[in-house]
C-alpha cells in the first residue's frame, strides 16, 4: 500500500520521558498517565529506571503512546519532562534537538526548556500537590490526546477524596494540557495516532502481575518471602490477592526460612512459590538442594538484578542464570523458565506449577527488574477452567514415598491423605524414606532414579521460538526479557536476512537448539549480562561456541533503537563464528 | 504399654545408654496415651543426633535441613491445620544453627509442639561446644573450655512471650510425659526443653549430673504469671522442671492466614481454585 506523503511528516508514536526526584510524584505522574492513554483509546508502554533511594536521587519513566502496539524501551525521546535539574544532565544521552523540553524554566535554567511551571500552576490552583496532575496534562496536551476522557477519569480516580480534590485535579489538567497544547504549536509537534476503542478493555499487566496472576491460575496456594527489590513485587501481588485467591501468605524472617517453608508447605499438598533477587536466592540455594534429593516440588521466582552481594539494588540484569542453573549441591533435575513478554509471564507461571508438581523438581521462573516493572496493554485473554491436574495420591499402609519406578517419578502422598505415612528425608534414603547408607544398592538406585527426571524434563522442553526471516544468515539468540526489544530492534535495523531465536525456557535447552544455530551463518547472542551466562550453557549443552555477543551490563535494559545499531554492527562483522566442536579423535590419544 | 508410634524393626543409631532412647519412650508414650490418629501426625526435624528421631517413629515426617526444622513445620501445619505436627530436635539445631528461626516461630505462634532434646554438646560432629555447654567444658575445639555466656532456652521463650514453655529431663519419665502431653493439647507454639545426656561426648553434663542438678517445680506454681515464670526460668542449679509459662491469649498463625480466616480449616491440597477467581482478579487489570 502506497503512504501518502502527508503521513511520512506525521508520527505515529510518540515517546516521554519523566524525570524526577524520588518523592516528587513521577509514580503517581506514570499511573495517571498510563491508565489515562488506555482508558482513551490508545496503546501504552511504560517502564522505569530508579536509584535505591526513598527520597532525592535522579528517577525516570519512560512512556511509549503508538497506533501500533510497541512494547520495549527506546532512548530516542521526544518528549522530555523534568522535574529538577539534574535529569537534564543525567539524561542528556537521550536527548537530540527535536526532544521537546517542558518543565519550570526557572527552576531548570536551561534555553531549551518550554516554561511550563507545574509548582506555580499547581499553587495558583490551591494546592502545590496537583503538580503531579499538571505534569500529565502537559505530557497529554502535547501529544492532544486525552483530553475527552480526563475529566472522567479523574471523578473516578480521586472521587473518594471529595469534591474539592476532584476538581482541583480536573482544573490541574485542564491547565497542563493547555500549556502542553501551545508547546506543541510553538515547537510545530504534530503527531496523530488513532483511536482504538477497544484498548480500553484491554489487560494492562506489569510482569509481576502477569507472574503472579499466572501463579495464581496455576493453583499457587501458598506463597513466602523475604522482602528484596525486584522479587518483592510479585510477593506483593500474591498477598493482594490472598484472599480472593484463598493463599496462604507469610513474610518469613528470611530467605532461608522462605525456602524451607515452601517446601513443608508442597509436603503437605499446598502449591507454594517463593519470591526473590539473587542475594536472597543465594540464601536459598540449601533449599533448592533439599527440593532436589527430596523430589518435594517448588516454584521459585528469581527476578534478576545486578550483582555480585548488593551490586545495584534496583537496576537490571540477566546475570543470575548460572547461579539458578548450579544452585544445590550435587547432581538433580530442575527447570528454569524465563518468560519473554506478559502473557508468556501468565503462561510460565502456571504451567511452573504442573511442572513442579508433575516431575518433583524444583521450577524457576527468572524475570528480572526490567521485567516486573514494564507495564503495557494485551488483547483480553480467557483463563479457560483450567483443570490442574492434582498428582498426589491417597496413601495406604505400607506406601513408600521414593518408590523406584519405570520412570523415576514415585507417586507422592501427603501426610493426612490416606493411612500410609509419608516420610520425607535429607539424607540418602531409601524407598521408605529412611536414612541409607547402603551405596551401591538402594542408595545408588536412589540417585540413579532422581536423575531419570532429566530425560523426561529433556523430552518436554519448550521450544524456542523463532521470529523473522525463515531463511536466516544472521541469527540473534536471546531469552527471557530481552525478546520484545530484540523483536522491535530488528525492524528497526532493516537486517532481512536475520530472524531472532527466543528462549523462554533455558533448561533444559530444547533439543532442536544445535540445529537451528547451526542453520545460521553468523549466530549473535543477545544478554543482559556481562559475560553471556546464556551463551555458556549452549556451549555446554551443544558444544557450539557462539563468538558474537551483544552485552549490556551497566544496570540497564536494552533500548530497541539502541540495539538496533548493535545488531547492524555485529551482521556487518565478517567471519562465522560459531565455532563447531572438533570431532572427537576415534581410540586412543 | 505398647508403643503404637514405634517403628519396629530399624536399626536405631544411638549410642547404647544415649538419653535420646528415654525421651522417644516418653514420646511415644505420650502419644498414646492421647491417642493421636497416627496418619494425622508429622514429625519434623533438623540435622543432628536427636533430629533422627523421627526416623524412629512409625508416623509422617520431614527430616530437613540443619536448622531448618521450624520453617517447614509453621508451613505444614499452615497447609493442612488439621495436622498433628511436632518438631524434635537438638541444642545445636535448635538453638545454634535455627537460632533466627527458634526467635520468629515463637513470634509467629504456629499450633506445633517443639521438643528440643538439650544436652549441651554437638553429637553429630562428636563433641563441639553448642549454645547451651556450660562454662569451662572443654572440648576439642573449645580447648580452653567455653567462656560464652550458655543460652536459657527457657528464658529466651518467655521474653518473646512463648505461648508454652517447659523444661523437661529424660531421666523423669513421668514428669516429662506429662509436660509434653500439656505441651502437644496446647494450642499454640510450645516448647519443651528436655535435658538428655550424650554419653559419649559430654562427661559433665551426665545422666547423674541431670539427676541431681534438677528439681521438679512445686504444685501450686501459677505459670500464666509472666515474671514469675522468667524468674523460675533464670533458676540454674538446681534447674526446675515443669511447665514454666503459658499464655493462652497469643493469636495462632495459621488461623490469621487468608484460607482459614472463616474457620473453614480444609487443607489447601484439596481445594480447587476456579478459573473465574483468575479471571475476577485480571478484570481489576483493565
Amino acid at each position: 500500500m502506497k503512504i501518502k506523503s502527508a503521513d511520512n511528516r506525521v508520527k505515529r508514536e510518540v515517546s516521554i520521558v519523566l524525570s524526577g526526584e524520588a518523592g516528587q510524584g513521577i509514580q503517581s505522574i506514570e499511573t495517571i498517565l498510563i491508565k489515562l492513554i488506555k482508558q482513551s483509546g490508545y496503546n501504552v508502554f511504560a517502564t522505569k529506571e530508579y536509584m535505591s533511594r526513598v527520597r532525592g536521587g535522579v528517577n525516570a519513566t519512560m512512556l511509549r503512546v503508538s497506533q501500533d502496539r510497541a512494547a520495549a524501551p527506546v532512548d530516542k525521546t521526544d518528549i522530555f519532562i523534568p522535574l529538577e535539574k539534574e535529569a537534564l544532565a543525567r539524561y542528556a544521552y537521550r536527548l537530540d534537538k527535536n526532544t521537546i523540553i517542558a518543565g519550570d524554566a526557572a527552576l531548570l535554567q536551561d534555553s531549551r526548556v518550554n516554561d511550563i511551571a507545574f509548582g506555580k500552576i499547581a499553587e495558583a490552583l490551591g494546592n502545590p500537590l496537583f503538580s503531579s496532575m499538571v505534569a500529565a496534562g502537559a505530557a497529554c496536551g502535547i501529544i492532544g490526546i486525552g483530553k475527552e476522557t480526563a475529566d472522567d477519569f479523574i471523578q473516578k480516580l480521586f472521587g473518594k477524596k471529595g469534591e474539592e480534590t476532584v476538581n482541583g485535579n480536573i482544573k490541574a489538567f485542564a491547565a497542563g494540557y493547555e500549556a502542553g497544547a501551545r508547546t506543541a504549536v510553538k515547537n510545530n509537534f504534530k503527531i496523530k495516532i488513532d483511536k482504538n476503542i477497544k484498548i480500553q478493555d484491554e489487560f494492562m499487566l506489569s510482569g509481576a502481575d502477569a507472574v503472579a496472576i499466572g501463579a495464581i491460575a496455576g493453583g499457587c496456594s501458598a506463597a513466602f518471602a523475604y522482602p528484596m527489590t525486584p522479587g518483592t513485587s510479585v510477593f506483593t501481588a500474591l498477598a493482594e490477592y490472598s484472599h480472593k485467591g484463598q493463599i496462604a501468605v507469610e513474610q518469613a524472617e528470611d530467605e532461608i526460612a522462605a525456602i524451607n517453608m515452601a517446601l513443608g508447605a508442597w509436603y503437605a499438598g499446598a502449591r507454594a512459590m517463593v519470591s526473590t533477587s539473587g542475594g536472597g536466592f543465594d540464601l536459598m540455594t540449601e533449599g533448592v538442594s533439599l527440593a532436589g534429593i527430596t523430589e518435594t516440588p517448588v516454584v521459585i521466582h528469581l527476578a534478576q538484578r545486578p550483582g555480585p552481594a548488593t551490586g545495584y539494588p534496583t537496576r537490571t540484569e540477566q546475570g543470575d542464570l548460572n547461579l539458578a542453573l548450579h544452585a544445590g549441591h550435587g547432581d538433580f533435575a530442575r527447570v528454569i523458565l524465563a518468560p519473554g513478554n506478559t502473557l508468556q509471564a501468565f503462561e510460565l507461571a502456571r504451567k511452573a506449577f504442573d511442572t513442579a508438581d508433575k516431575y518433583q523438581v524444583p521450577v524457576f521462573i527468572m524475570t528480572d527488574q526490567y521485567f516486573v516493572d514494564t507495564y503495557y496493554n494485551i488483547p483480553r485473554f480467557e483463563v479457560k477452567e483450567h483443570k490442574n491436574q492434582n498428582y498426589i495420591v491417597e496413601t495406604k499402609e505400607g506406601y513408600k514415598r521414593y518408590a523406584l519406578t519405570k520412570d523415576g517419578i514415585s507417586p507422592r502422598g501427603v501426610p493426612g491423605f490416606g493411612t500410609g505415612c509419608v516420610c520425607l528425608d535429607s539424607d540418602e534414603h531409601d524407598e521408605d524414606g529412611r536414612i541409607t547408607e547402603d551405596l551401591s544398592g538402594i542408595g545408588l538406585k536412589m540417585k540413579e532414579k532422581r536423575m531419570k527426571k532429566s530425560a523426561l524434563l529433556n523430552a518436554a522442553a519448550i521450544k524456542p521460538s523463532l521470529y523473522g526471516n525463515k531463511n536466516y544468515k544472521t541469527i540473534f539468540i536471546c531469552w527471557g526479557s530481552v525478546l520484545n526489544t530484540a523483536l522491535e530492534a530488528i525492524k528497526i535495523s532493516g537486517l532481512k536476512d536475520a530472524a531472532i531465536l527466543h528462549y523462554s525456557q533455558v533448561y533444559p535447552l530444547h533439543k532442536s537448539t544445535a540445529d537451528i544455530i547451526k542453520k545460521a551463518k553468523k549466530a549473535v547472542m543477545i544478554e543482559n549480562n556481562q559475560t553471556g551466562q546464556f551463551a555458556g550453557l549452549i556451549k555446554k549443552e551443544t558444544g557450539l561456541d557462539i563468538g558474537h555477543k551483544i552485552l549490556r551490563y551497566d544496570g540497564l535494559a536494552f533500548s530497541a533503537d539502541g540495539l538496533a545499531e548493535l545488531m547492524k554492527k555485529s551482521a556487518a562483522i565478517k567471519g562465522k563464528k560459531i565455532r563447531k566442536p572438533a570431532e572427537k579423535k576415534k581410540g586412543r590419544r | 504399654m505398647a508403643n503404637l508410634y514405634g517403628k519396629e524393626n530399624v536399626e536405631i543409631a544411638w549410642c547404647p545408654g544415649c538419653g535420646n532412647f528415654g525421651i522417644r519412650n516418653i514420646v511415644m508414650n505420650a502419644l498414646t496415651e492421647l491417642a493421636i490418629p497416627k496418619e494425622n501426625l508429622v514429625f519434623v526435624s533438623g540435622i543432628g543426633q536427636a533430629a533422627k528421631a523421627p526416623q524412629y517413629y512409625n508416623t509422617s515426617y520431614f527430616n530437613g535441613l540443619h536448622g531448618r526444622s521450624l520453617p517447614p513445620a509453621a508451613a505444614i501445619k499452615a497447609a493442612n491445620p488439621l495436622l498433628k505436627v511436632i518438631v524434635e530436635s537438638g541444642d545445636g539445631d535448635m538453638y545454634g544453627e535455627g537460632g533466627n528461626h527458634f526467635i520468629h516461630a515463637i513470634r509467629r505462634n504456629s499450633d506445633i509442639t517443639v521438643i528440643v532434646h538439650n544436652n549441651m554438646v554437638y553429637g553429630l560432629t562428636k563433641g563441639q561446644a553448642s549454645p547451651t555447654s556450660r562454662p569451662g567444658f572443654t572440648t576439642p575445639v573449645q580447648v580452653d573450655g567455653v567462656f560464652e555466656n550458655p543460652l536459657n532456652p527457657a528464658a529466651l521463650a518467655i521474653a518473646l512471650d512463648a505461648s508454652f514453655v517447659a523444661r523437661a529431663s529424660a531421666g523423669e519419665q513421668e514428669k516429662s510425659k506429662e509436660i509434653i502431653k500439656a505441651a502437644i493439647n496446647h494450642k499454640g507454639f510450645a516448647l519443651v526443653d528436655i535435658f538428655s545426656a550424650c554419653v559419649s561426648f559430654n562427661k559433665v553434663n551426665t545422666h547423674r549430673w541431670f539427676k541431681e542438678n534438677t528439681y521438679i517445680i512445686e504444685e501450686g506454681y501459677d505459670p500464666k504469671n509472666k515474671p514469675e515464670a522468667f524468674k523460675k526460668s533464670l533458676e540454674e542449679g538446681p534447674w526446675p522442671l515443669g511447665i514454666l509459662y503459658v499464655n493462652d491469649n497469643k493469636p495462632v498463625f495459621e488461623e490469621k492466614l487468608a484460607p482459614y480466616l472463616n474457620k473453614d480449616n480444609t487443607p489447601l491440597y484439596i481445594r480447587k481454585r476456579e478459573a473465574g477467581t483468575v479471571m475476577d482478579i485480571l478484570n481489576t487489570k483493565i
